[in-house]
């Protein structure tokens, strides 16, 4: 049955050629645990991906209940997380993901250093990748204030305040952050669109960079 | 292992023979069928822990359990007379995580066997407030002022409007109106 629908779609359109090209690959033999099991840490950058896939698709469905304004916030998802069926799953994933996705890159990063990935021909990659880890710190960032419980409000004072000491541009900084002179319903609204438009766009538009350079240049070699 | 690979002059007893036959018959099953089923399973297996939960989690207000609501206290019952008179009175809503009082009114009167009748006055129309004997062409009638509908006292749609208007079930206690959910018009048949 699957069979036949793929057929029919790929007798009309030919699509099989496109996604060989994409998924058809070989994995060398110093990449593959199966080959050498210390290799595992060639999966931190497929398990980044994996995490962030899980991040955007978690909180697609939390913004089906999310409120982000002062008042609503946090009786919205008090509501989702106690009152909706699987919201406490549902929240848990993005809160936890949320977590291990840095923990995942970091370790990615690690191993990119160590094995000297980095060098050329790949500069440009690793440039992209450190763009990345900007992008999801400003996730991780803008999105801890969302729920807007005490927690949320004072790690986002103390954030835009280390912000604020930057020389010279810090109170400009400061402002734009907060949207107005103290942290509240300003802040919310932006830190919302922050986080569900503009750094989401970035992050792909980066990943999809990430991926295309590495598909481009290769794995690098064994050490 | 299949039975190409024996070579024919070597000797059988019966028994290995038919197991051999019956081996053959079944389709072996490849390596790469049984790597891709079991990747393909597990997979999906995983994906179906994540997906299940968000699915779940964005359907639940349709396999929320109803809100039943309450009766509420409208009007003495002496007060009430044949012809409509339009009471207000507030219904604790919950939604979500917002809980308000929502003001509703009701059309209050005695139909001809003297059973308190109270009707909605939200026209079936498309959702309008009708009122009472506010058109001099249709006097004594509920009347909508958006597309001219207008009902018989009991609520019977004379035009434009393609059902009666909807009714509160009715209680009385004590010499109070008690007012609870809205259903379909029971006064007229």
């Amino acid at each position: 049955m699957l069979k036949a629908v793929y057929n029919w779609i790929d007798q009309q359109l030919d699509i099989t050629p496109i996604w060989r090209d994409v998924a058809d690959h070989e994995v060398p033999e110093h990449v593959n645990p199966a080959h050498h099991f210390s290799a595992f840490v060639y999966c931190f950058g497929g398990l980044t991906f994996f995490i962030t896939v899980i991040q955007i698709l978690s909180g697609m469905f939390l913004t089906m209940y999310y409120v982000p304004d002062i008042v609503n916030a946090y009786a919205s998802v008090d509501y989702l997380q106690h009152k909706v069926a699987f919201g406490v799953i549902v929240r848990g994933m993005h809160h936890w993901g949320a977590s291990l996705v840095i923990v995942m890159m970091f370790l990615h990063t690690l191993r990119v250093f160590f094995t000297g990935s980095y060098k050329s021909p790949r500069e440009m990659n690793w440039v992209v990748g450190m763009l990345i880890f900007g992008v999801m710190l400003g996730l991780g960032f803008t999105g801890y204030l969302l729920p807007w419980d005490n927690k949320a409000y004072f790690a986002t004072k103390v954030g835009i305040q280390i912000a604020a000491s930057v020389p010279l541009i810090g109170g400009y900084i400061q402002n734009f952050l907060q949207g107005g002179d103290v942290v509240g319903a300003q802040t919310i609204a932006r830190f919302f669109a922050l986080h569900v438009f503009f750094l989401p766009g970035v992050l792909l538009a980066l990943l999809a960079a990430h991926f295309f350079l590495i598909r481009k240049q290769g794995i690098s070699g064994p050490l | 292992m299949t039975q190409r690979d024996t070579p024919p002059q070597m000797a059988k007893d019966d028994e290995s023979q038919q197991h051999d036959e019956i081996r053959s018959k079944r389709q072996p099953m490849t390596r790469r069928q049984f790597l891709s089923y079991t990747l393909g399973g597990a997979g999906a297996f995983m994906a179906g822990g994540v997906i299940i939960p968000m699915l779940r989690f964005a359907v639940d207000p349709l396999l929320q359990p109803k809100a039943k609501s309450m009766f509420v206290k409208v009007a003495e019952a002496s007060q009430i007379t044949e012809d409509p008179v339009s009471f207000k009175f507030s219904i604790l809503q919950v939604d979500g995580w917002v809980e308000s009082n929502t003001e509703l009114v009701a059309w209050i009167a005695k139909n001809r066997v003297g059973e308190i009748y109270a009707l909605s006055p939200v026209c079936k129309h498309l959702g309008c407030a009708v009122d009472w004997n506010t058109s001099p062409q249709h006097p004594s009638e509920f009347f909508c002022p958006c597309h001219g509908a207008h009902y018989t006292r009991e609520g019977k749609n004379l035009a434009v409007a393609p059902a009666p208007l909807d009714e509160y079930e009715v209680k009385i206690e004590n010499g109070f109106v008690y007012l609870g959910p809205r259903r379909s018009n029971t006064q007229v048949s």
